[in-house]
Order: structure tokens, then C-alpha cells, then sequence
């Protein structure tokens, strides 16, 4: 019953070419990087939901009549470090996947290590900051400095940020630990890393919204 | 290298769960999301019943209904939470469990590697995920229904805040609408998985020979509508996120200060219900087009087929798919033109608006100029097709009033809205729809679908529906509004307008029980039709170059070159009067 059925020539069809050069051969352009091809649309359709979530931060500081001053909130040389450790990750990615292009196995993997503490440090640190707003009382809801609002958005959307790092770290460490068994192709290392590097730019964006302007 | 793998796929014959139930084969997933839409189109058609019955005849009683469904219709009378949660739920069920799902998730699956010559879509793994995140987001929205008491969201299928936003606001804004945001989640992810896939599938999984500009207008509609989804739905995927937030969390995104619940006044402060409005209409607009596009490029496909001619205007029609698809993301605001904007933006969305009647008008003058002196085969997919432009000017020309906001602030929330986006994009994704149905159905299940059934299914649908709809249009412009449970003992002005509203009614049953004979088509031809040769339309694309119906592995590892573009009908000197799109230049002249 399962049988499969064959392509019936059409009628009248002659001459199909018998021989077809390499060239003709190939599908498209784009047909090696599928993988590659689906990540960059999916970095765009989150890189919008990013946009949406600052959009609604934006537009929410505009219509509230007055908004925290951040810069008492916050602590610059802390907001320095978290940026600075997650942004150097992105390079640490990028040199581990250079590296495991040109078969420099040692530098991929001290690097690729280093990409991945970066992104437990950076976590360990927005942790941090976290329960230090929690403990002055600020909740979804309700903050000691003035727009409820204000809290909301920024654990929502650094929180949503957070998320990210930490699919990112766990991605991460997954494939390392396939790659240590020999079980992964350097396309999805390399995949991984395109991921990272978008969390990490997105992370430019959250700073300058939320935290500078 | 290539035998090998040929001689491994002959040995590939899946058995019954992985070749029917768990496929990753995009055919059998094209299918399965089809016939799932068509199964909640009927549940949401049986509510759209229920809605015209109450509004026609205003909280009468009807002994059966109150025997039926006891809780729903106390005393045969429908309750008005009842209404409200059955006209939220068909909006929600129709727009994006049968439009959206059938189209794209039903006839992309289906169409798309067989029109671009792949063996199948690029990730077919996440494409079976997408449809089983689907049929979840679907059944999470059904079971809503079974809530007691509240029931499910009752909030119009936009859910706008407040009313969404507060659990006590009203009996659907309690769990229903809960359900409804947990299952657009499903629905959006789903719909993401799907359109990652068809994007990436028609870039780079093309045969040889198939440059973009060869591909069938099918096909460029779908991609563009995969495009396009991926970057509108994240605005909605944000809103309702906070709307969960507000709701279990005690946020206050979109409820502002200083609000009044049953004399209670609220703690929530600072939000704005408008936010969600925008976030909901920058995906709500393109969702539109969504729909749209590809009963667009359906009705080109099939049009240029029953004409015998190619196409007018390729790329014309190429060009105003892609300007179709980027404009639809600066429109949203004509949505909002009672929010309160300001005028200056509201004259920005005004033109913005305008703007999209060109592409739109450009893709109707090429529809006429393929009929124009045309020997027309009048079959029932033509007859669909040609339906479509119908409803497609007919919706397109009531659209203008409402781009404009002084006629706008007029109609907004009237039936005349109800009227303009049943003809655009409900009636003219539908007929398209029915139109790939009939014409693709050989490809599907190896049979044709019966042609007189089909022919009577197209008469009383299509008149039912211009009578159901057009006298809509009427009722807005003397000012009756959209979702009144009960017209006539609330608003006495609208008393003199009841008998158009019994006569729609009437005409919305016949409709309803139309689509019974499309049901019963669709069944009986599947398994009792007459078998369908491999080209029955004698048409051009890469898919009828394949059996009927297709075999399990598309091309077999043989996938095939392209020579020319789809639309080569009549063409001078050839035998035939069409050319397949496999057909070499030299072999034209000689054997077709």
C-alpha cells in the first residue's frame, strides 16, 4: 500500500539536457549557509521583539510626567563592568570560532571557555543588581523612586535580556560539551556564536535606553 | 554519491504514524494544517450563526438552543456575556486559526518546495513542530470554552485593555482571557517556526534555473507573507507578554491611573490602553496582508491558467506584492483614528493608507488586462478566482473611506467596518482559499473535485455573501455599530433598520449551510472523485510535472531545471498552448 510513486514524464517532453555544468548545478546563492540563512532571520524577528519591548519603554517614559533620574539609581562603574565583560565576550566568541577554523583546537577551546564564564559573570552580575533593587523595595509594581512604571519595564525588559544570556550560556555549554564528545560540526559552533553576538548587541541598546538616556 | 542516496530513499517508506500523524513531509504537514483550519472555520462559522440568530432576532427564545446548551442559552435566550464571548472567539478562531493557518501554514506548506522545485522545506523538523504548536494553540483557545462560570475571552478579538487587562471586568476577562493570550503564544510561535522556514526554504532551496524572478506569483505572495509575519508579529508576542504581566503580576503597561472598577478605584498607575492598541495593530495591519497576499497570488496563478495567457504585468504584480508587504508596516494608526491622535499623525496614516490603493490598484488593472480578450475556462477555481477580485474592488473601494479620518470617525466601529473587512479580508482570502483548494486538490489526494457540486458551492456562496455583507454597509453608514447584543430595545433608532438585519441573517444561514456542500466536496472527492492525470488544468508550474497525487519524495533526486517562467500560455509557435516551466527553448517550437 506504501508504495512510492514514481515522477510520471510528461508527455512530449525531449532533449532535457543529458550533461549539466557545476555551475548549473548549483541551486542558489545561498543554498551552503542555510543554517546560517535562517539564524540572520531569526536575529531579526528577536532583534524586533527587542525593538518592541524599547518602543513600549520609550513611549511609556514619554507619556509618564516624570521619570527617575537614573544615573542616582544606578552605578555607573558597575553598568561599566557588566557591559564591558558581556561585549569582550562577543570578541572571545569570535576569536574561538577563528580559531576553530584554522584548527587551533587549544585556542577555540580556551577561548570559547572564556566566552562562557563571561556570560556566567554578567548573569552573577544583573543577579546582583537585581537583589540589590529588591531589597530597596522595588518590585513589578511598585519602586521607592517614585513611577511604578519605571520598574516594571526595566525588570521586563532586562529581565528578558537576562533570559537570553542564559539560553545563550546554556546553548553554549551544551554544544562545548557535544564538541568534547565529537558530536557537533563547526557550522552549529559558529551558529551559537552568531546568537551570542546578537544577545550581546542587543544588550548595547538596553544600556543606552534604559540605562544612559 | 547521488545513486547511493537515490537507492537509500527508495527504502525510506515511513510507516502510518510517521507518514500520516508526526510527518516532517511538508506535503502531509500542508494538509494536516489545512484540514485542522477548515475544522476551526467551521466551528467559528457555527458561532457567526449563533451571532446573526441573536441579532436578527433579538433575545428571543429558541426552546432547542436552550436545550442544547442550558448554561449558555437560559431559557432558549442568549446571555450577553455569551455574545461577546462567541464574536471575540470568531474573530480570534477565523483571522488566525483558519485565515492565517490555511494559508500560509495549509497551501505554503504545500506549495512552496513543489513550486521552487525542492524535495522538501529547508527544516522539516521544525516544521512538523510548527504545526503541532499550532493544533496546541488551538485546542488551549477551544478549551477556553469549558470554563464555568466566565467562559472564554470576551474582549473582541483585539483584547483591548482595559477590559483584557483586569480579571474582573467582565465574566471572559477572567481565565478565557488567559487562554487566549497563552494561546496566541502558541499560535505566534508556531507561526514564526513556519515562516523562518519558508523564507529560508524559497532563498536558498531553489532548483536550477529557478531565479527569483521565474518563481510563481504563489509563491513570491507566500514568501513575502512569511516575510512579513516574521516581522510583525513580535510586536504582538511583546503585548501579550505584558498583558500577561498586568494581569497575574500587578503591572500597569496598559492600565492607567485613576481607574474605577465596580466603585473601586484601581492601584495601577501611569500605563496607557492606547500602547497596546499600537503594539496590537503593528502586527493587526500587516496581519491583514497576511492574509491577503497570498489569495492574491492564488488568483493570479489560477487567472493566468483559465485565460490561457500569461500573466499581465509580472513584474508589476512582483513589485506591488513587495510594496503591498512594506507598507502594510506604517499603516497601522488608521486604526486609531478615534484614540484621540493627534491630526497631523492622523493625516500621515491617512496617506500612508491611500498609498497602498496603488499597489493594490496596479495588481487589479493586470487581473483585468490577463482577462482582457481572454478564451476564459469558466471552472470552479476560475469561478473563485475571478470572485476574489470581486470582493477584492468591493472591499478595496470601502477601504478608502475608512483610510480617511473624517469619514472615518464617522464609521469607525460601525457595521460598515464589519462590511469592508469581511469583503477584503475575510471574503477574499476565503474565495481564495476555496479557489486553491479546487485547483490544487488534484495534487493533494489524486482526484479531482466534483465540478457541479463545486459549481453550486461557488453561486450560493458567493451571492449569500454579497447579501450578507453588502446591506452591512447601510447599516454603518446610518450609524448602527458593531457587537450590540440587542439593537432594537437599547437603541430605538435602529428599530427601522431590523428587517435589513433578518433579511442578513437569512442570507448568513444560507451561507452557513453552503459551506456544507464545500465539506462534503472536499470528503466525497477525496475518496470517491474521478482520478485526476498528472496536469488536469494543463498548467505551467514545477508541480504538475509530478504525479497526481504527488509522490511522497517530491523530485526523487531528480529535482528538475527550469527554463523559462510560469506563465507561458499561448505561446507563439509552440504546439501546445502551454509551456511547462521545465521545457527547454529548443524542444518549445518542436513539440509544444
Amino acid at each position: 500500500m506504501e508504495e512510492i510513486r514514481r515522477m510520471e514524464p510528461i508527455e512530449g517532453i525531449h532533449g532535457l539536457p543529458e550533461q549539466v555544468s557545476a555551475e548549473q548545478f548549483a541551486p542558489s546563492a545561498f543554498s551552503r549557509n542555510r543554517k546560517k540563512l535562517m539564524m540572520w532571520i531569526f536575529i531579526i524577528s528577536d532583534a524586533l521583539l527587542f525593538g518592541s519591548f524599547l518602543a513600549v519603554y520609550t513611549f511609556e517614559r514619554f507619556i509618564s510626567p516624570s521619570w527617575p533620574d537614573r544615573w542616582k539609581i544606578f552605578e555607573p562603574g558597575y553598568l561599566a563592568v557588566m557591559t564591558v565583560v558581556l561585549l569582550s565576550s562577543s570578541t572571545f566568541m569570535a576569536v574561538a570560532v577563528e580559531g576553530l577554523k584554522q584548527g587551533k583546537n587549544r585556542r577555540f577551546g580556551f577561548f570559547y571557555a572564556v566566552t562562557i564564564l563571561c556570560g556566567i559573570v554578567f548573569l552573577a552580575m544583573q543577579a546582583h543588581e537585581w537583589a540589590h533593587f529588591i531589597g530597596l523595595g522595588a518590585r513589578l509594581n511598585t519602586n521607592p523612586w517614585g513611577v511604578p512604571l519605571f520598574s516594571g519595564l526595566f525588570f521586563m525588559i532586562t529581565g528578558f535580556h537576562g533570559f537570553h544570556v542564559l539560553t545563550g550560556v546554556l546553548i553554549l555549554s551544551f554544544i562545548g560539551v557535544l564538541k568534547l564528545m565529537g558530536k557537533v560540526s563547526d557550522e552549529t559552533i559558529e551558529l551559537a556564536g552568531m546568537y551570542w553576538s546578537f544577545v550581546d548587541l542587543v544588550w548595547v541598546f538596553i544600556l543606552a535606553v534604559i540605562y544612559l538616556l | 554519491m547521488t545513486v547511493d542516496k537515490q537507492v537509500e530513499r527508495h527504502h525510506k517508506i515511513p510507516g502510518f504514524w510517521q507518514h500520516y500523524i508526526f510527518s516532517t513531509n511538508h506535503k502531509v504537514i500542508g494538509i494536516q494544517y489545512l484540514i485542522t483550519a477548515f475544522a476551526s472555520a467551521l466551528i467559528a462559522a457555527g458561532m457567526a450563526m449563533l451571532i446573526r440568530l441573536e441579532i436578527a432576532w433579538p433575545e428571543h427564545s429558541w426552546p432547542i438552543l436552550g436545550t442544547l446548551f442550558p448554561g449558555a442559552f437560559p431559557g432558549g435566550v442568549m446571555r450577553p456575556e455569551v455574545y461577546a464571548a462567541l464574536f471575540t472567539m470568531h474573530g480570534t478562531l477565523m483571522v488566525f486559526f483558519f485565515l492565517s493557518a490555511a494559508l500560509v501554514g495549509g497551501f505554503g506548506n504545500f506549495l512552496i518546495p513543489l513550486q521552487i522545485g525542492a524535495d522538501d522545506m529547508a527544516f522539516p523538523f521544525l516544521n512538523m513542530l510548527s504545526y503541532w504548536v499550532y493544533l496546541t494553540g488551538l485546542l488551549v483557545m477551544l478549551s477556553s470554552f469549558f470554563f464555568s462560570p466566565g467562559g472564554p475571552a470576551s474582549a473582541g478579538w483585539t483584547s483591548y485593555p482595559p477590559l483584557s487587562a483586569l480579571k474582573t471586568a467582565i465574566a471572559g476577562s477572567d481565565w478565557g482571557q488567559s487562554f487566549w493570550i497563552v494561546g496566541m503564544a502558541f499560535f505566534i510561535i508556531s507561526f514564526t517556526m513556519g515562516g523562518l522556514n519558508f523564507v529560508t526554504t524559497v532563498l536558498s532551496m531553489r532548483t536550477r534555473g529557478m531565479h527569483m524572478m521565474r518563481l510563481p506569483l504563489t509563491t513570491w505572495a507566500l514568501f513575502t507573507t512569511a516575510a512579513v509575519g516574521i516581522l510583525a508579529f513580535p510586536a504582538l508576542t511583546a503585548a501579550v507578554v505584558m498583558l500577561f504581566l498586568d494581569r497575574h503580576f500587578g503591572t500597569s503597561f496598559f492600565l492607567p491611573s485613576g481607574l474605577y472598577v465596580a466603585g473601586k478605584l484601581l492601584p495601577n498607575k501611569g500605563g496607557s490602553p492606547l500602547l497596546w492598541q499600537h503594539l496590537f495593530w503593528f502586527l493587526g495591519h500587516p496581519e491583514v496582508y497576511i492574509v491577503m497576499l497570498p489569495a492574491m497570488g492564488f488568483t493570479s496563478d489560477i487567472l493566468s491558467t483559465f485565460c490561457r495567457k500569461p500573466i499581465f504585468g509580472y513584474p508589476a504584480m512582483v513589485g506591488s506584492i513587495l510594496a503591498i508587504g512594506s507598507l502594510s508596516f506604517i499603516v497601522w494608526g488608521h486604526h486609531m483614528f478615534v484614540s484621540g491622535m493627534n491630526p497631523y499623525l492622523g493625516l500621515f496614516f491617512d496617506i500612508t493608507t491611500l498609498i497602498i490603493a496603488v499597489p493594490s490598484a496596479i495588481k487589479t488593472f493586470n487581473w483585468m488586462a490577463t482577462l482582457w480578450e481572454a478564451k476564459i475556462q469558466l471552472r470552479t477555481p476560475m469561478l473563485f478566482a475571478l470572485a476574489f477580485v470581486s470582493l477584492f474592488v468591493t472591499g478595496g473601494l470601502s477601504g478608502i473611506f475608512l483610510a480617511m479620518a473624517p469619514a472615518d470617525i464617522q464609521l469607525h466601529d460601525t457595521y460598515f467596518v464589519i462590511s469592508h473587512f469581511h469583503f477584503i479580508m475575510a471574503g477574499a482570502s476565503l474565495f481564495g482559499i476555496f479557489a486553491a483548494t479546487n485547483f490544487w486538490f488534484p495534487k493533494m489526494f489524486g482526484r479531482m473535485m466534483n465540478e457541479t457540486l463545486g459549481k453550486f458551492h461557488f453561486w450560493i456562496t458567493f451571492i449569500t455573501y454579497y447579501c450578507t455583507f453588502f446591506p452591512m454597509m447601510f447599516l454603518g453608514l446610518h450609524g448602527e455599530m458593531r457587537r450590540l447584543y440587542d439593537p432594537v430595545q437599547y437603541y430605538t433608532m435602529f428599530k427601522s433598520l431590523q428587517p435589513i438585519n433578518v433579511f442578513i441573517s437569512i442570507n448568513a444561514f444560507a451561507l452557513g449551510a453552503a459551506q456544507l456542500v464545500f465539506v462534503f466536496n472536499f470528503f466525497w472527492s477525496m475518496l470517491r472523485g474521478e482520478k485526476a492525470s498528472a496536469n488536469p488544468w494543463n498548467a505551467n508550474g514545477l508541480e504538475w510535472t509530478l504525479s497526481s497525487p504527488l509522490p511522497y519524495e517530491n523530485w526523487e533526486g531528480n529535482s528538475p531545471e527550469v527554463q523559462r517562467w510560469p506563465y507561458d500560455y499561448s505561446y507563439p509557435g509552440a504546439a501546445k498552448d502551454y509551456l511547462p516551466q521545465v521545457v527547454p527553448e529548443q524542444a518549445a517550437a518542436g513539440n509544444y
